[in-house]
């Protein structure tokens, strides 16, 4: 089931024996332990998991929030690329004293571009995500799923080869957020781009999901690891998908039930 | 209750409080030398304009004002962002921050005149002294109370060194609480200045001494109101440029 691609490139992310652990009141608490996971350039890649697993720590530590205690991870980006990974939160982390679009053209202001080319960029890039009309509007004038829209935007704009998605729908409500789930899944076929995308939502996963893998276990280790064949656009009561998602959930349940 | 009511009950909050000042002196319920009545202040106003004190004292209280108050709040805003973004620093100011705050800016008088002289520069420094420390803690507890999760977002995009973090977040994210400081000081340093004044440097307060050691009771209440005029004055032009700056909040 694996595509050509993995088999000719090498990975664009390549990680490899990666454990993270903290010291808390004179105890060791590790979060993610000896975890090894190659993704393949322009996967859909969906990580899964119950809360507590490593899952949000795994994408901290490749956006450079968290430092691993120990093992690598590799990155095959292009080296002319602004930034390799962008990083789209749970809520969507706007800054409030920015108008839409200067919080769109947030990431660009390191990379020597002058401000009528970020602020092009930045319209280009809300106009991807629907919201050009609110480019001068302030965050707090947004609703939730515009906001997270916004958020899209500004990982965007900094032409990421990665996008991280740290369950960035979890806080919508379920109309929004399959609304969001279509909508990424467009700008995924649009853009190409290499997708991680951390949710505990196993329906949300199968739907959106080239591969997921399944976090389990406390240190979090990769419990299942599974590729979804089921062609794009995909139908959301699509039988494959719904045995995936059954799979899914039975692997879950006999690994939570085993710790 | 309506604010047409409201405007009208104050209005008649003052007509009384009016009232009741003209009453007294000129029942001779008190001695019309220690409380002009309110009749009288136009007529010393108008003395005092025309005469040239009035401008002259009003500029020179005002260079006094603005001076010491962008001098004072320059610094306090620039030591509170360090104090506030690095631990360091404040652990090194710690002890001599709990020295030297308590000490009133009027305290400083004495060396103020030492050191400067009966010059403005004398009233600059005690006004700033005074903005300097509300300022300060203003600005350092606005620092620390900034969002960890935009600091985040800021790393997340690639800005980790200290002046992009000071640029892109922490400054904006501080301003509201920047701005209450600096309002508080926009009174104090008002006070400031008519004391430093008191002790001769040219100004409101000189001005006011001079005229009670003459018994122009009237020519001091003009400066009084002349004094909440224009704190009156920059405060409501403040608070329009606070609405300005923080229009992005809801």
């Amino acid at each position: 089931m694996s595509s050509t691609m993995s088999s000719t490139q090498p990975p664009i992310i390549d990680i490899r024996g990666l454990s993270l652990a903290y010291a808390r009141d004179g105890r060791r608490t590790e979060i993610l332990s000896a975890l090894d996971l190659a993704v393949p350039r322009g996967q859909f890649l969906v990580i899964v998991g119950e809360s507590g697993v490593g899952k949000s720590t795994l994408l901290r530590v490749l956006i450079d929030l968290a430092k691993p205690s120990s093992g690598t991870v590799r990155l095959e980006t292009d080296p002319g690329t602004l930034t390799p990974m962008a990083l789209v939160f749970q809520d969507a982390r706007l800054l409030p004293w920015r108008r839409v679009i200067d919080n769109v053209a947030f990431g660009l202001e390191r990379h020597g571009l002058s401000k009528p080319e970020r602020r092009a960029r930045a319209a280009a890039m809300l106009k991807l995500v629907g919201l050009s009309d609110l480019a001068g509007r302030w965050p707090h004038q947004l609703s939730g799923g515009q906001r997270q829209r916004v958020a899209i935007a500004r990982a965007l704009a900094v032409e990421p080869e990665v996008l991280l998605m740290d369950e960035p729908f979890s806080a919508l409500d379920s109309f929004t957020r399959e609304g969001l789930q279509d909508e990424i899944q467009r700008i995924k076929a649009q853009t190409g781009k290499t997708v991680l995308f951390v949710t505990h939502d196993i329906d949300e996963a199968v739907y959106l999901a080239d591969r997921v893998v399944v976090l389990a276990g406390s240190p979090g280790r990769i419990a299942a690891d599974v590729t979804l064949a089921p062609p794009r656009p995909r139908q959301r009561r699509d039988a494959a998908l719904v045995e995936a998602a059954r799979h899914l959930r039975a692997e879950l349940s006999r690994r939570s039930a085993e710790l | 209750m309506t604010s047409f009511r409201s405007a009208a009950l104050a209005a008649v909050g003052l007509a009384a409080f009016l009232a009741l000042w003209e009453a007294a002196p000129r029942l001779d319920l008190v001695n019309p030398a220690f409380l002009p009545p309110p009749s009288s202040i136009p007529a010393a106003f108008a003395r005092e304009v025309s005469g040239g004190a009035w401008p002259r004292a009003v500029v020179e209280s005002l260079s006094h004002y603005v001076v010491g108050l962008g001098a004072g709040a320059l610094a306090g805003i620039a030591l509170g962002l360090a104090s506030g973004m690095f631990g360091w620093f404040e652990s090194l100011t710690a002890w001599v921050v709990r020295l030297l705050r308590p000490i009133p800016g009027l305290a400083w008088v004495p060396f103020a005149i030492i050191w400067f002289g009966v010059q403005p520069s004398a009233a600059v420094f005690i006004i700033a002294i005074g903005v300097f420390w509300i300022v300060f803690f203003a600005t350092q507890g606005a620092v620390r109370g900034v969002d960890r999760d935009l600091i985040e977002v800021a790393q997340a995009f690639g800005f980790r060194g200290p002046l992009a973090r000071l640029t892109k977040i922490l400054l904006p994210a501080a301003t509201p609480g920047i701005l209450v400081g600096l309002r508080t000081a926009l009174g104090q340093a008002w006070m400031a200045v008519v004391a430093a004044e008191i002790f001769g440097v040219p100004g409101i307060g000189a001005r006011m001494m001079q005229a009670s050691s003459l018994l122009s009771t009237d020519i001091v209440v003009v400066y009084m109101l002349t004094m909440a005029a224009l704190y009156g004055l920059f405060d409501t032009g403040f608070v329009a440029l606070q609405g300005w700056l923080l229009r992005w909040r809801a």
